[in-house]
């Protein structure tokens, strides 16, 4: 804008196609959105009708209803609910207590902890995945939610590491005064050092409920039975077991889909935050 | 309580003794603090580690039979051509759908990067959206979006003429469908990407626009050079991401294979490593031949993440503000 005689008329042609393409490639993402939510509300009969019919008419909102009754999706959604906040509270619980002993606590350990963190998170799941198979057979917790829930209340390298990078910002004068205070650490960390990293743990919580609601592999390994089934695996069985029933299964999708989209909204600045900060942006 | 006395006693003299008492104090509270991570660590990592190695030097298969083999598992690995198939097929999403995906989220955040457009956030959102719709829900959609002859793309390519081929069923397009999907869903990558963008200073570009440099120039000139620590750490992470390809992957062949379960999709052409090395694993509980290959993964993911290490500690230092 620091010309003196207004845009040029490349900037003028350049801006054209920016906006052009803009509301090009916003159109390509959003159809198969609207091609879910469409199939989603279509009469069975229609859904392979030529040429395709663009609107649901009539919308059929009972395939909301059907979905829920053919599918057994109250009781998939529960358990999925169930299998994805246990994790948020047992990182919660476990990340920011380990990266308090890295950041705030001058001891040897925590300089020879903190290679090793970043280390087992080269390890692909794939390694220790059979092993702990194994274990768990063993122990009898298969077919359980244990396996998928136990291991976030001792910490996860990557979110040990998102809390470590923030906490580590946290001025130590506010800590070393509490402690000549007298304060324990275990106070210092639950209401100093808790409140301090608030939009920082809001952020681990939103990404590990989102890992949790959207993992395949730990419900396919641990939950055979269907009683036990997330929503993941639901799905997947209630498409083998049938002829695909589009408008069914696209309602089913919408339901698993609209609870992350909700939280997108009410939770977008942790999203952004989260994103950039794992990316060493920030 | 115990800190209130050694502070108070410090200034007369022992502090030497102190000194030593305060970090014998410090230790114990250190690990205390991190106990979890170290019990977690044996439990979930060092035995798990150390067990998949051993494994892979024997024929466990989770029931009965767990004799030591020496080096037959990595020499069957070597012989199996259904190994040389999924290399392939994992090498094939890697090389197309890494430079495609990264083009795509770059484009995007380009786009979205615009001076003097309004509702830029509302785009944002929309470009963002595709990325929350959970993985096995997705896959349900693009199997719906690409049915061979109902499906949304065939439809609109049928507007310009084009005979869209049978994404599922056709072997040769099985692969190209899965890769739709995910640029479909580049929406990390596009916010990552447009963070960085942000952070280029604007007086490069004001510089080079009164300099005559026209937005072409621009880019490859002052854009792509800063931010390259960015792209370069994007492309290793994908690339590593796509090594341990499975959920799409599994979700597409289990379905458009019926015959065989988990099976490798059509003429096996959606037989990636991971999910051959599932099949191996939890369907022919072959757990011994599984660990030889997750152990022969790791190695090739740690390879690839030493260079993520790299590239990201040369980002650090190329600060362009």
């Amino acid at each position: 804008m620091k010309t003196k005689h207004g845009p040029s008329l490349s900037s003028r042609i350049t801006r054209f196609v920016g906006i052009f393409l803009l509301f090009f490639f916003a159109a390509v993402f959003a159809l198969p959105l609207y091609w879910m939510i469409r199939t989603a509300l279509m009469d069975d009969a229609l859904v392979f009708s030529i040429p395709v019919r663009w609107v649901p008419d009539p919308a059929v909102w009972e395939n909301f209803v059907t979905v829920f009754q053919r599918m057994d999706l109250a009781k998939y959604i529960r358990n999925t609910v169930f299998s994805s906040v246990m994790p948020v509270i047992g990182v919660l619980f476990s990340c920011p207590f380990i990266a308090y002993s890295l950041t705030k606590v001058p001891w040897k350990g925590g300089k020879i902890i903190f290679p090793i963190i970043l280390f087992t998170m080269m390890i692909p799941w794939q390694v220790t995945q059979i092993p702990m198979y194994s274990i768990w057979a063993k122990l009898g917790l298969t077919d359980s939610f244990v396996p998928l829930i136990l291991p976030t209340f001792f910490g996860s390298g990557y979110y040990i590491y998102l809390c470590r990078q923030y906490m580590k910002s946290l001025p130590n004068s506010v800590i070393e005064a509490a402690r000549i205070d007298g304060a324990g650490d275990l106070r210092i960390l639950y209401t100093i050092v808790y409140p301090m990293c608030k939009s920082t743990l809001t952020t681990i919580a939103v990404l590990v409920f989102i890992a949790h609601w959207n993992d395949l592999n730990g419900p396919l390994l641990y939950l055979q039975s269907s009683s036990k089934y997330t929503l993941s695996i639901g799905l997947q069985q209630f498409r083998k077991a049938d002829n695909p029933e589009w408008p069914l299964l696209m309602a089913a999708s919408t339901v698993f889909t609209v609870p992350l989209i909700a939280l997108f909204f009410f939770a977008q600045q942790y999203f952004l935050n989260g994103i950039s900060t794992t990316s060493g942006l920030k | 309580m115990k800190s209130n006395v050694i502070v108070e006693r410090a200034p007369d003299g022992s502090a030497r003794l102190s000194v030593s008492a305060r970090q014998r104090r410090f230790n114990r509270i250190g690990l205390m603090f991190a106990s979890p991570w170290i019990i977690g660590f044996l439990c979930f990592t060092i035995v798990p580690v150390g067990m998949a190695i051993y494994y892979s030097f024997t024929n466990y298969d989770l029931f009965s039979r767990q004799d030591w083999v020496w080096f037959q598992n990595y020499v069957d690995i070597f012989h199996d051509r259904y190994i040389w198939k999924s290399l392939g097929n994992t090498m094939y999403v890697t090389l197309i759908g890494t430079p495609l995906g990264q083009v795509v989220a770059l484009a995007l955040a380009l786009l979205l990067n615009q001076r003097r457009i309004k509702g830029i956030p509302v785009f944002r959102t929309l470009f963002y959206l595709p990325t929350l719709v959970p993985i096995v829900a997705s896959s349900m959609l693009f199997m719906w979006v690409l049915n061979g002859n109902h499906g949304l793309l065939n439809t609109v390519l049928g507007w310009f003429g084009i005979p869209g081929p049978y994404w599922l069923s056709d072997p040769k397009f099985t692969k190209m469908a899965l890769i739709i999907m995910d640029v479909w869903r580049c929406g990390t990558g596009m916010i990552i990407y447009l963070a960085a963008l942000r952070s280029v200073p604007e007086t490069f570009y004001e510089a080079a626009e009164l300099d005559g440099a026209g937005p072409v120039r621009r880019f490859f000139s002052i854009t792509l050079p800063c931010i390259s620590p960015t792209i370069e750490f994007q492309v290793v992470m994908s690339m590593i991401s796509h090594f341990q390809y499975f959920t799409q992957a599994y979700v597409f062949a289990s379905l458009t294979d019926m015959s065989n379960g988990a099976g490798g999709g059509p003429g096996n052409s959606m037989l990636f490593y991971c999910l051959y090395l599932y099949r191996k694993a939890f369907l022919q509980y072959k757990m011994g031949y599984a660990s030889a290959m997750a152990v022969l993964l790791a190695i090739i993911v740690i390879v690839a993440t030493a260079i993520v290490m790299y590239f990201s500690e040369k980002s650090v230092n190329y600060d362009v503000e």
